[in-house]
């Protein structure tokens, strides 16, 4: 059995729900989805159980009623994409930098660009967007226009 | 120690984001006592540009040449990454000898980074003869890229199946004379780094990274490997060409800017050797295959070991010519929340060279506001644009005399 296989496997057996909702990408890849209520207890498997040591990024996706966010999870080569969903401005997301202190920018990144609060996430400076940036503006979702940034009022 | 817990002991200052000594925009605030840094918090983000948003309004081959644009240097890295994952998503079978081209490309490419990057390290400790030295090697690599690209930056090599240019056989014979020369001067720059006193007093224990603190923060390429974490993506996650090469990823335990210097020049001579392979085994056959204008809906992560460490590409379809999303997270993003450790309790003067340590690109690390709608500007619109901008800050010129 190939290590990606191995791994699939050992997420299955743990965790009843994802059985059949684990897919093979080539040899070093894994998706798989939960729900936020869920998603916790995998990541602390992932990371505690079966070694996913580091998170090289978290995507945000814009999927109209819903947030989504992919937390790309490696372990040497091989990268468990973990995906999960909160209600857009409904639900928040929990920090992950109790797992990975790295995290704090790139959630930093998704409160920014598609507006979502992370609860639990140090104080710092917002990063990527500009101070004087207008409030509620948020460049990454699907409805956002540019245009906006001509209006009068915004530098 | 956290910047907002500092008190009125401490003197704060702020470097940046212009500043003489920062190579492209960044904002360190400083609280120091004496001589000594108490504490640092670091601002980027002066160089977002919308890139990941514009890619969603643009077709596949166009966002290509689009995030190709985020970094001069790394370019090849970027288009490389995008690529690959279009690939995946699609499904194409890339033909060998285009993955041994992207090799060659990118370890081109890797070359004149570090070499740029030593002679940077020099200027910041006050050794400019290293950077004229390394920046003169660093042009016959420039000259070579673009003989074989039509460009020093930005190569546009790359097309979604394969690559736009062949080599010939003349081609690579001038590359292996120009690798055997550059080996040559490298070897004395790894001499000049184990018997050179000052340059090794100097950079020593400065920057230190623990091994778990790299960890810990998700440092990525040399800035990790010379924290003793062997992790390169070529040889874990090997993409293009890289499972049929022999080559090593280097590492270092010092945990320092020495040993970061180490590590990039042990690279230079295994990117060498990688290229040298690349020239004698080239396989025989098409250089591209044709690609669809239209992605089936799908995604893909793809990986790649740029000069300054992992870059990370993710790309989700929708069937249409355009992507749903393309997602960047460049190397210099990964290894800036190390800059807060490495210099803790060190001192004003390290900071120049503890952050070119790390090798910082920030067009990279921002990438993503290019504003459409605005059209193209003339110089006199653009000129009235920026006086009506500083205007509304309270800055009025209209007071300044015109010299010209």
């Amino acid at each position: 059995m190939s290590e990606l296989a191995a791994l699939k496997q050992k997420l299955e057996e743990r965790f009843v729900y994802l059985n059949g909702g684990i897919r093979e990408q080539g040899e070093r890849r894994l998706w798989t989805e939960v729900s936020y209520d869920l998603f916790f207890e995998v990541l602390d498997f992932a990371v505690r159980e079966l070694g996913f040591n580091a998170l090289c990024t978290i995507t945000g996706l814009d999927e109209g009623e819903y947030l989504a966010f992919i937390y790309h999870l490696s372990q040497g080569g091989i990268v468990l994409n973990l995906k999960t969903r909160v209600v857009k401005d409904k639900e928040n997301l929990r920090t992950v930098t109790g797992y990975f202190p790295g995290a704090a920018i790139y959630e930093r990144e998704v409160t920014d660009l598609l507006g979502v609060k992370v609860e639990g996430l140090p104080s710092g400076v917002r990063y990527p967007l500009p101070d004087d940036w207008p409030t509620g503006q948020y460049p990454l979702r699907k409805d956002w226009d540019p245009k906006v940034l001509d209006q009068k009022g915004s530098a | 120690m956290d910047f907002d817990k500092t008190n009125d002991k401490d003197m704060q200052i702020s470097i940046g984001p212009q500043h003489p000594a920062l190579k492209e925009p960044t904002s360190f605030s400083l609280a120091l006592r004496g001589e000594k840094i108490e504490a640092i918090q670091v601002k980027i983000g002066y160089n977002h540009r919308g890139i990941e948003k514009g890619c969603e309004s643009r077709t596949y081959i166009q966002d290509m040449y689009l995030l190709e644009r985020i970094c001069g240097i790394c370019s090849h890295a970027h288009s490389t990454a995008y690529v690959q994952a279009v690939e995946t998503i699609a499904g194409l079978q890339v033909p060998r000898r285009a993955l041994y081209l992207r090799v060659l490309i990118g370890e081109l490419e890797r070359i004149h980074s570090h070499l740029l990057w030593l002679g940077v390290a020099g200027h910041e400790i006050g050794f400019d003869t290293l950077l004229m030295y390394t920046w003169r090697d660093r042009e016959a690599i420039m000259d070579l890229l673009a003989e074989l690209t039509g460009n020093r930056v930005n190569y546009g090599i790359n097309t979604i199946g394969g690559v736009r240019r062949d080599l010939t056989k003349e081609e690579g014979e001038r590359i292996v004379k120009i690798i055997d020369h550059l080996a040559e001067q490298t070897k004395y720059y790894i001499q000049l780094a184990q018997e050179e006193v000052t340059l090794i007093q100097r950079l020593s224990g400065v920057g230190k990274l623990p091994r778990e603190d790299a960890l810990r923060l998700g440092a990525v390429g040399p800035t990790a490997r010379a924290s003793s974490i062997t992790f390169d993506v070529r040889k874990d996650d090997p993409y293009a060409a890289y499972g049929e090469l022999d080559f090593k990823a280097v590492s270092a335990d010092q945990a320092d800017v020495y040993g970061r210097t180490i590590v990039r020049l042990g690279e230079l001579m295994e990117a060498y050797s990688l290229i040298k392979q690349v020239v004698k085994n080239l396989p025989d056959g098409p250089i591209a295959v044709r690609a669809p204008r239209k992605i089936p809906a799908g995604e893909a992560l793809s990986r790649y070991e740029a000069p300054r460490g992992e870059d990370v590409h993710y790309v989700k379809s929708n069937g249409t010519e355009n992507p749903e999303r393309v997602k960047v997270r460049a190397p210099t993003l990964a290894n800036t929340q190390a800059i807060a450790k490495m210099l803790e309790d060190r001192y004003l003067a390290d900071l120049p060279i503890v952050v070119a340590a790390i090798d910082p690109c920030f067009s990279c690390t921002d990438r993503a506001i290019e504003v459409e709608g605005r059209g193209l500007m003339s110089w006199e619109k653009l000129r009235r644009y920026s006086i009506d901008w500083y205007r509304a800050q309270g800055v009025d010129f209209r007071n300044v005399k015109r010299v010209i």
